[in-house]
């Protein structure tokens, strides 16, 4: 593993155990892998499992770090790394994707909160160092600070904005001067969810494993089993246009697509024919699925519930405005995704 | 176009590019670009890269294409299909063209074509009189308000690329498109790497379209508790104070106004402000990080009026400053029932007549359909 440039402290790595150096600090305390296989260290071992787990299901693994004595820091630390191992013993995409982004969404908390406390007291102001650093250093972006804002330029902001779909993220909501966009700590943090989700992903799947210890192997076990519940079973035909194969992407990420979204894609496999069986287990690996709710909503869509209204595909007018609409030449000339692929270019 | 009128256009625009090759301005990086060009009644080419100005005066000389554009995008490979062509950024552009700001003078200087006979009419007609066919042409003309209306748009777009979105005075090339509108360019590193959805989102912004209420401080709920934006603040917050208040003076009475009034009048309000502060350009030109955009300098084969950069926009009369073409007498029959007014002079209405005006008038007339060579 490469070496930091970041200079943590353990503090730091509890929180962000992500990063390049947590690794480096527990080689320097003299853990190892073997070590990490003793019985002793079963405990470590179900707190990563559990790590896993919450985070398969949607949810955001959490301590009260603040409190925690040294030992236990080492163990956040360590049940992250382990946690790890377990996923790529397992080799299950969905299930690392879904665990990077709920561990990103786990360190947006402290990120956020440090970000924000470098006004309170002096002495805190490296607190809100070490994230912009983190921000810098992992993703090239340079925010800046200015009385309690904090700001990044114009095409920095829009080339992370553009993957959020509500209208409070657009441009033109937002306070701009002299090419810079002003955000609050919570917002900027927001704004690289995605990034640090694919940073800690990408972190995961470059790591190379020989062996791992036998004590590792039944949780492992457990894990592929876990694994058949998200299904992959959805055909996506590859005449769907952009925005229709967008959104499918964005929910097999297990990623949140906005309600206009789902909309789009619930009205057009509805119009091209498909049942709402056949349509429900697309939204499986939402962060917020539940089944019952919605099967419910694509009934009502359907119209084969409530008033028997059928609700019609949105426009592409529609889903421009909506950040939803990724257009390619083969777009030209259609009004609505409908006539994706029907209607010859003149 | 008919094959005389073909020839006298193409000489023109050979003669220009042989008199003129140094208004013709290559943007920077431009081996890294795509060229296309077209002929008088021919199809678009394109993919085609270009080493050196001397390369490009040669083809300008050799084909005298009726347009000529350039890729506002690098590429590795600019000669190279679409999908392997390796994109590295794009310049920012916008388009403002006076036929989008609906302006009430559009009627004035219009001409409908019929469709079918080609018979031509000063004003709209449910049917063409002498067939009868329901489908028409239209041709606008030279028409001073368009410019100036044209011109306040610019003015409004260059505001913002500054004071809002940081770029600078030097970044940002305002050209006439050779038409009856203008061209912005940004250079600025950047901006440069945005992608398609990027762009469009920031359109969205210049256009003012999308704004919610609540930027502005006004809730769904809970109202009275509802601070508005103050004038002199940066950005949309600071436009639209200035919009809705006009003076300091006002704002107490405006506040109370706008607050008793509510949050469904509030967007009205910005919906408002949207049509008179936006600015109105075409977003699909600058969504588009592939396109091929009219080269500067080169001639427009819309009114055979060139593309030129407009250092001082105020002073700028495109119909005396962009009109470049030959001033030899040419005779020509002329069916056109507007005035034109190009290079301080007054030219028609002409009623299927024979004249013989300077070679610039002509090639205008021609291009625009609305004459042809004896
Ligand atoms: S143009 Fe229409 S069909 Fe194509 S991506 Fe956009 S919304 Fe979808
Ligand atoms: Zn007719
Ligand atoms: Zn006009």
């Amino acid at each position: 593993m490469k070496r930091g440039v970041l200079h943590p402290g353990i503090m730091d790595l509890a929180k962000y155990p992500f990063l390049a150096e947590a690794g480096e600090y527990l080689r320097d305390k003299g853990f190892n892998l073997e070590q990490l296989g003793h019985p002793d260290w079963m405990p470590l071992v179900e707190k990563a499992y559990g790590r896993i787990i919450t985070a398969s299901s949607g949810q955001v693994y959490s301590s009260d770090i603040e409190k925690l004595k040294d030992l236990d820091k080492d163990m956040e630390i360590l049940s992250f790394i382990v946690a790890v191992i377990l996923l790529k013993a397992a080799g299950i995409n969905t299930l690392t994707r879904r665990f990077s982004l709920a561990e990103a969404r786990r360190s947006e908390k402290y990120l956020e909160h440090d970000l924000g406390r470098k006004y309170v007291s002096d002495k805190a102001v490296k607190d809100s160092d070490f994230p912009l650093k983190i921000i810098q250093e992992l993703f090239s972006v340079k925010v800046v600070v200015e009385n309690d804002e904090f700001m990044l330029s114009v095409p920095n902001y829009l080339q992370r904005a553009v993957h959020f779909h509500e209208k409070e993220w657009k441009l033109v909501n937002r306070r701009v001067a002299t090419g810079f966009v002003h955000l609050t700590a919570h917002e900027t943090v927001r704004l690289i969810r995605t990034e640090l989700g694919q940073y800690i992903n990408s972190r995961i799947q470059s790591i190379t494993l020989t062996s791992i210890p036998d004590t590792f192997k039944a949780r492992v076990q457990d894990l592929v089993q876990l694994a058949t519940k998200f299904s992959d079973a959805v055909v996506i035909s590859s005449d769907y246009p952009p925005c229709v194969k967008h959104a499918i992407e964005v929910l097999e990420k297990g990623e949140n697509l906005p309600h206009s979204g789902r909309f789009l894609l619930a009205t057009y496999l509805l119009a091209r024919g498909q049942t709402t069986d056949q349509i429900a287990p697309l939204f499986k690996n939402a962060p917020d699925y539940n089944e019952r709710v919605t099967r419910y909503q694509l009934e009502h869509i359907s119209g084969s519930s409530g008033k028997g209204t059928k609700y019609q595909c949105p426009s592409c007018d529609k889903l421009r405005s909506e950040n939803l609409c990724f257009a390619i030449p083969d777009c030209d000339g259609i009004i609505n995704p409908i006539q994706f692929g029907k209607k010859r270019k003149i | 176009m008919l094959e005389k009128d073909t020839a006298i256009v193409e000489n023109a625009i050979k003669e220009y590019y042989f008199n003129h090759f140094d208004l013709v301005n290559v943007p920077p990086k431009h081996t890294q670009r795509e060229f296309g060009y077209q002929k008088i009644n021919g199809g678009m080419i394109r993919h085609i890269a270009i080493k050196d100005n001397k390369e490009l005066h040669l083809l300008l000389m050799k084909e005298a294409p009726s347009d000529v554009y350039c890729s506002n995008a690098y590429y590795s490979f600019p000669n190279l299909p679409m999908s392997e062509k390796d994109w590295k950024g794009a310049d920012l552009i916008f388009d403002i063209d006076a036929k989008d700001l609906t302006l009430s003078c559009r009627n004035d200087h219009s001409v409908f074509k019929c469709g079918s006979c080609h018979g031509i009419m000063p004003g709209k007609q449910s049917a063409c009189p002498k067939c009868g066919s329901t489908k028409f042409d239209v041709v606008s003309v030279a028409c001073k308000n368009c410019i100036s209306e044209s011109k306040k748009e610019v003015k409004k777009l260059v505001r913002i690329l500054g004071e809002d979105l940081g770029i600078k005075k030097e970044e940002t090339e305002v050209y006439f498109s050779g038409n009856e509108g203008f061209h912005i360019r940004v250079i600025n590193d950047n901006y440069e790497m945005l992608g398609s959805q990027e762009r469009a989102d920031l359109v969205d912004y210049i256009m003012f379209n999308g704004a919610m209420p609540e930027t502005f401080g006004i809730k769904k709920q809970n109202n009275s508790k509802s601070t508005l934006p103050e004038m002199g603040e940066a950005g949309w917050k600071g436009r639209v104070a200035t919009s809705l208040f006009g003076s300091k003076t006002k704002v107490p009475k405006v506040t109370r106004q706008i607050i008793s009034d509510g949050y469904l009048a509030f967007q009205v309000k910005l919906d408002e402000i949207r049509q008179t502060m936006g600015v109105k350009v075409d977003p699909k030109v600058t969504m588009d990080i592939h396109r091929i955009f009219r080269l500067e300098g080169s001639v427009n084969s819309k009114s055979g009026l060139s593309k030129i950069q407009c250092k001082n926009l105020d002073d700028f009369d495109p119909f005396l400053d962009a009109c470049l073409i030959g001033e030899e007498e040419v005779n020509i029959i002329a069916n056109c029932p507007v005035l034109i007014r190009l290079k301080n002079k007054k030219y028609g209405p002409y009623a299927n007549e024979q004249i013989s005006v300077p070679k610039y008038a002509a090639v205008y007339m021609i291009c625009k359909g609305l004459a042809s060579v004896v």
